[in-house]
């Protein structure tokens, strides 16, 4: 789960990370105010929008005055912010965060992320900040410095010394540094963070060291534990169609193309959506209803996949094991009936109960394809839409 | 032969009283498999149908000599059933649990170096040795003994690849499913290795998806250490990155994790690829 920059940095703050002053604006008028309250010349407005970039997008400047201020909030609230992590359609702007310019010394990056691999926390760091990392992790990955971090140890003083003196610090900033390091893994490991991401963290001319961006996202699998984040999620910042999907605990990714599909599985899935495309047509989602999915999510799923405009044919793709198919029959036709079904639907399942589901199927008086293979399942969908 | 369960595994199913325990732990038993005992803490003393409820799985372990575990509990206790099992002296334990956070299984996983076990799993549907032991959720009937081992990240598509392969009349020597998250126990290689030294596997079938790099790291794998022929397929290519495709694990961040990048390693080190999954039955018939 993403949050807001302006949530994050209060998070931070509360767990002893250094940020600048400043404060989120919800209109014009709070946006004035706030920058006033920072007690000087010049205020940064940034757009707070789930989506990194928006620098280059215009949706972070400078502010010299007040008049300044309210000119640029003006601009940015209601605007549709593109930057390459988007997409074209962008993300309207609907909320900002004022904050206190800083004379900037020096740019750092440092993010902690949990690694594959060792199964450790590895916090990564690099003098080339405010930059894209994965250019820099590509040209010169020499630039990165990697400290790994057993979970059952925790952080350990000789691994923030490791990443002070491998970023290079001046002696002044390197207690403060240190000390943001040590709270932001215990930031880390106590709010079941998947990432944590400062890009750029800076040095000021007041051997300040600051987060001046703050980028969180949280493991889902662990909010269970953590009631009090769940209230930070902005569904704004959503699908409205994935939103209506994660209440009824189905995996649905809304995607561009126009043929919906429906499959228990998320690598089944996947492999039906590669499918699709190599038929020669576009994906409209993804939705894997689970293996044990009931009717009743079946059901859901086909109404959530039905109320996409884009989707001009659906394509089920069921393997019953868990799942049987009769039960998944009986969901597909309740959804059809309810829904008042007007494209063409291609059905393919196999596994158990297959002749009990395609006899449901045939005796619903509703106007399915059925296939015989994925193969067959393919080519059927694809000229249902092309 | 075959690979960590046979005949003779010993299980016991931790959540055996759940809905879902219950009712995998018949659908095991009803294709053969010894389940020998079941854990849920509280019910001790009780049966399930037939086998005996313990508290614990020492109790269980101690008391009835069980060898593996199926667990079914819910996520937040998901990780602490694994290292229950580990303590206790399981040699194989099958977790099928899906949503297991992220730190928690970075802890149990570093906790098991310190133990003598395998973990299979979590997010995953299990193992099956056709005709001997089934330890997992996967559909039985759709199984059949022979020589080809399988390899999975995945649930649902595994059935239809052993599905595929039973149809073509290639039986399995065994088929395990390693999980779709991030961290998990059993690796591609971990497999690889074990079907290489199984002189039942002849041949082998290893299902990857987008996200991470274990697909990569068993190719290069294969090239060196696995003399038999295998058959490669990525379910994903066309996911777009930054998603997370249903499974944690999948998801491509920035330039790794790639479809591409993994069917390319799959070339180069020799596996043959498949591309359409509708015909990995018969490309499995062709290099076999």
């Amino acid at each position: 789960m993403k949050i807001h920059e302006y949530q994050a940095k209060e998070l931070f703050k509360e767990y002893g990370v250094p940020v600048p002053q400043g404060a989120a604006a919800f209109s014009e008028e709070e946006a004035v105010t706030t920058a006033q309250s920072l007690g000087g010349w010049p205020v940064v407005v940034k757009a707070q929008i789930h989506a990194g970039g928006r620098g280059k997008g215009g949706g972070v400047k400078l502010a010299s005055g007040e008049d300044e201020v309210k000119s640029l909030a003006a601009q940015m609230f209601g605007m549709n912010l593109v930057t390459h992590q988007t997409g074209p359609e962008g993300k309207e702007v609907k909320k900002l965060l004022i904050e206190a310019g800083q004379n900037i010394e020096k740019e750092l990056y440092l993010s902690l992320l949990v690694d594959r691999e060792t199964a450790c926390v590895v916090i990564m760091a690099s003098r080339a900040g405010g930059m894209d990392i994965e250019e820099v992790a590509e040209k010169t990955p020499e630039e990165i410095i990697r400290v790994y971090v057993n979970p059952l140890m925790g952080i350990s003083p000789y691994q923030l010394r490791e990443a002070a003196f491998g970023l290079g610090l001046p002696s002044a900033a390197m207690k403060p540094f240190m000390k943001l390091l040590n709270n932001l893994y215990d930031f880390f490991v106590k709010n079941d963070c998947s990432l944590v991401e400062i890009n750029p963290l800076i040095l000021t001319s007041e051997h300040e060291v600051l987060a001046l961006d703050a980028k969180v996202d949280f493991d889902s699998n662990a909010m269970f534990r953590h009631k009090e984040l769940a209230e930070l999620r902005d569904l704004d910042e959503e699908n409205p169609l994935e939103v209506a999907a994660s209440k009824y605990n189905l995996n649905y990714i809304n995607l561009d193309g126009n043929v919906g599909n429906i499959v228990n599985g998320a690598g089944l899935a996947m492999a039906t959506m590669d499918i699709i495309k190599n038929a020669g047509a576009e994906p409209a989602n993804f939705m894997d209803v689970g293996g044990g999915a009931t009717a009743e999510m079946v059901e859901n799923a086909f109404r959530i996949i039905l109320s996409d405009d884009k989707v001009k044919a659906v394509l089920i793709n069921i393997f019953g094991g868990i799942l049987r198919c009769d039960i998944f029959a009986n969901g597909v036709v309740e959804a059809a009936k309810s829904t008042g079904l007007d494209i063409p639907v291609v059905v393919r399942m196999e596994g158990t109960n297959v002749e009990e589901g395609k006899k449901i199927l045939a005796e619903s008086g509703l106007k399915l394809t059925s296939a015989d293979d994925l193969t067959d399942a393919a080519e059927k969908i694809a000229a249902a839409v092309n | 032969m075959s690979i960590y369960v046979n005949k003779d595994t010993k299980v016991v199913v931790q959540g055996i009283t759940g809905n879902e325990g219950k009712f995998h732990a018949r659908q095991c038993i009803g294709y053969g498999t010894r389940v020998v005992a079941g854990v849920t803490p509280g019910k001790g003393g009780q049966k399930m149908d037939e086998v005996p409820v313990f508290n614990t799985v020492g109790e269980a372990v101690k008391e009835t000599g069980a060898n593996a575990s199926l667990i079914f509990v819910p996520p937040p206790f998901g990780a602490d059933a694994v290292m229950e099992a580990a303590d206790a002296g399981i040699s194989v334990i099958v977790a099928v649990t899906e949503g297991i956070p992220i730190l928690d299984m970075i802890k149990v996983k570093h906790f098991l170096e310190t133990k003598n076990c395998r973990l299979i799993g979590p997010n995953c549907p299990g193992i099956i040795t056709p005709d001997e032991a089934k330890v997992g959720i996967m559909p039985g009937n759709i199984h059949k003994k022979g020589n080809v081992g399988v390899v999975s990240r995945s649930g649902t598509l595994t059935y239809e690849v052993v599905d595929q392969l039973t149809k073509k009349g290639l039986g399995q020597s065994t088929c395990i499913g390693i999980g779709g998250d991030p961290v998990n126990g059993t690796s591609f290689i971990d497999t690889l290795e074990a079907f290489q030294a199984d002189p039942e596997t002849e041949a082998i079938v290893m299902v990857g998806e987008i996200g991470g790099n274990a697909e990569e790291k068993a190719a290069e794998f294969i090239k060196e250490n696995v003399t038999k022929p295998v058959v490669g397929f990525v379910s994903g290519l066309t996911a777009p990155p930054g998603r997370r495709m249903g499974h944690a694990g999948a998801i491509i961040s920035g330039s790794s994790g790639t479809g591409a990048a993994k069917v390319e390693a799959f070339r180069k080190n020799g596996i043959h690829v498949c591309e359409n999954l509708g015909k990995i039955g018969e490309i499995c018939l062709e290099a076999f």
